[in-house]
């Protein structure tokens, strides 16, 4: 039995939860097992979700103290699941909750953990081999797991999520918590109305230091929102505070892996491409034939950001007029 | 009010990576190796401003790896750490590695163990907390801001979405991330002392590894770049839509 974990936020089952329950489902298929999740808090609509992804059964678990996401609860609830259900084989998502509560869940359970898969796991006798980035995306491991229980978090936007028309059972599930002791004063949204996240959006728009100043950002934003992209930028871009320190990509900020990534003025330094290199595609628009960033490029486009994003925002509004 | 700050050894950001021995092993031939970037930035850095305000006795590095670490460890000293503790095994199993610290920090007692929020060698994001997990104590992750008033710490850090302030009694292991403080440059008396600083060197116990690497593969970089006209805007949404299939 192959149990995941799955997540609501912002009243649907968040995308990277959906992409590690059909990551799951390919486990079962592997190892011809099937897929229980476990689902905190969610209604109807989206437990019906959970199982077009692929879930068999889905233990629902209703309880307030779980909606702070504090991984010490989240890890406890996971680990009765996993003990009520035999599950060997456990999946996280490798998003902000995964990267806390799995390794939780690995100390106490003394489960291997590959943290951050980028592929389906090949089956070798007892142990599982995982494929993992390591040296900020310079590279890929190929990890073997050998304890008897497995947990696997998958690296978020590693493969297209699929909706299938299975049902799942839904079953009640009551977990006994122990009291948080983390109490949350404040919240504080970074999000922008019509913007997906970063970390889950597939296409991104960046721009850096060429662009002079945070006056110039406007046609930034204006390519992004015809693209219906997100906005991103280079660290010194954020800590001049010219963006918000949520936008860093790179080593130090966020590392994004979206289908699409823009970057306009950024030279392509090792520490940013550490944190975009596995784009599926990227273009790089810079007024310096030399920057390095035309290395790591599928496309380029040299010359003046403030002359060239126009036209590009211009073709992008002719494309869309002649699709529909 | 002592302070336990779980270092990595990793090569330095700069690095081109290599591998040898049928690609089963990192080269580290001529690789310059630094504190890995968050512990040092941020964990370490902000725990020395808290025993700067008075908040914490003491700051101790702790580190599992081999001899070859010891330099690495010693940069810590010289940023004004008070001692360190080497747990001479080799990693990288996160189990491993969380599991020897975790047992090292329960005997020898901290109220606050400080982690980077991931190694730029491993990118694991996984032994603070599973030092957590091992010691049954609460975790704030990905924090950008600390403080403490006596036992009580006040934690920013970043959430799906956003960002918000918590509160946690220690004891508590937090993980770093940007915005915890200010790179620092060693001083020169700081790098005089880092020499005679207490390093003490602990032999490894019991755990197992529960994950062991297999082989590496450098990524394949990007080779052909298409460059494309700046009056041709036209053509590159095109080869977006039907070359790269992405819009
Ligand atoms: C340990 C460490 C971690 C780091 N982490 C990160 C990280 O996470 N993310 C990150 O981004 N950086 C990181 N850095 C910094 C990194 O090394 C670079 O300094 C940074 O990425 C440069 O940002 P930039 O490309 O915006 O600016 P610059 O390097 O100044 O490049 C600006 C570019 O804009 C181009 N340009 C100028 N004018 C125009 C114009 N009119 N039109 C078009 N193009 C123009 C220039 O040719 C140049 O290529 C890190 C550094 C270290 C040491
Ligand atoms: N070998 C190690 N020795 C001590 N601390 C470590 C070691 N490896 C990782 N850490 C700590 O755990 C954090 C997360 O590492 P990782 O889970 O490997 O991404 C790092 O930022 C360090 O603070």
């Amino acid at each position: 039995m192959i149990l995941v974990y799955t997540e609501i936020n912002k009243g649907k089952v968040k995308k990277a939860s959906l992409e590690a329950v059909n990551y799951a489902a390919k486990i079962a298929e592997l190892t011809g097992s099937s897929v229980t999740a476990v689902a905190i808090n969610a209604d109807a609509a989206q437990l019906e979700d959970i199982g077009k992804a692929g879930a068999k059964k889905i233990l629902s678990v209703k309880n307030d103290a779980l909606a702070s996401l504090d991984s010490m609860l989240i890890s406890s609830a996971v680990e009765q699941a996993a003990k009520a259900e035999g599950a060997k084989i456990i999946i996280f998502s490798f998003d902000i909750t995964g990267k806390a509560a799995a390794p939780r869940l690995s100390a106490r359970l003394k489960a291997g953990l590959v943290a951050g898969a980028v592929d389906y796991p090949t089956v070798n006798g007892g142990s599982l081999e995982v494929k993992k980035n390591v040296f900020s995306g310079k590279a890929t491991a190929i990890y073997s797991i050998n304890s008897d229980i497995k947990i696997i978090s998958l690296l978020p936007n590693s493969f297209p999520v699929k909706l299938g028309d299975n049902a799942a059972t839904v079953v009640d599930f009551t977990v006994e918590l122990a009291a948080s002791k983390i109490v949350v004063k404040e919240k504080k949204s970074t999000d922008v109305a019509g913007m997906v996240p970063l970390p889950e959006a597939e296409l991104v728009v960046s721009a850096g230091r060429g662009m002079k100043g945070p006056e110039n950002w406007g046609i930034i934003e204006e390519l992004a929102k015809e693209l219906k992209a997100t906005t991103a930028c280079s660290r010194p871009v954020a800590d001049m505070h010219w963006r918000p320190h949520h936008e860093h990509v790179g080593q130090t900020g966020v590392a994004i892996r979206p289908n699409l990534y823009i970057a306009i003025g950024i030279s392509g330094a090792i520490q940013h491409l550490a944190g975009v290199n596995g784009s599926k595609t990227i273009v790089v628009i810079n007024s310096d034939k030399e920057a390095p960033f035309f290395k790591s490029a599928d496309y380029g486009v040299i010359g003046d950001a403030a002359i060239i994003v126009p036209k590009l925002i211009e073709a992008v509004k002719k494309f869309k007029v002649n699709q529909n | 009010m002592k302070i336990l700050v779980p270092i990595s050894n990793v090569p330095d950001t700069t690095t081109k990576i290599a591998f040898t021995n049928g690609d089963t092993e990192f080269n580290a031939a001529g690789v310059q190796f630094i504190i890995n970037p968050y512990d040092e930035w941020y964990a370490l850095v902000r725990a020395l401003e808290l025993k700067e305000a008075g908040k914490a006795e003491k700051v101790t590095l702790i580190h599992v790896g081999l001899t070859d670490s010891d330099a690495t460890i010693r940069k810590g000293f010289a940023l004004g750490a008070d001692d360190g503790v080497r747990i001479d095994a080799e990693g990288p199993d996160a189990y491993f590695v969380a599991e020897q610290i975790a047992k090292y920090a329960k005997e020898n007692t901290y109220d606050l163990i400080m982690t980077g929020k991931e190694t730029i060698s491993f990118n694991g994001s996984s032994v603070g907390a599973m030092i957590a997990g091992f010691m049954d104590l609460p975790l704030v992750s990905l924090a950008t801001k600390f403080d403490l008033e006596a036992n009580k710490a006040t934690v920013e850090h970043d959430v799906d979405g956003g960002t918000q302030v918590v509160e946690c009694e220690l004891p508590l292991v937090v993980s770093c991330a940007k915005g915890m403080a200010e790179q620092r440059i060693p001083n020169m008396k700081g790098i005089m002392s880092a020499r005679t600083k207490p390093l003490t060197v602990v032999a490894a116990n019991g755990a197992e590894k529960l994950t062991n690497i297999k082989s590496y593969t450098l990524s394949a970089g990007r080779t052909n770049v298409k460059m494309i006209d700046e009056n041709n805007m036209d053509e590159l949404v095109n080869l977006l839509h039907t070359e790269a299939k992405v819009i």
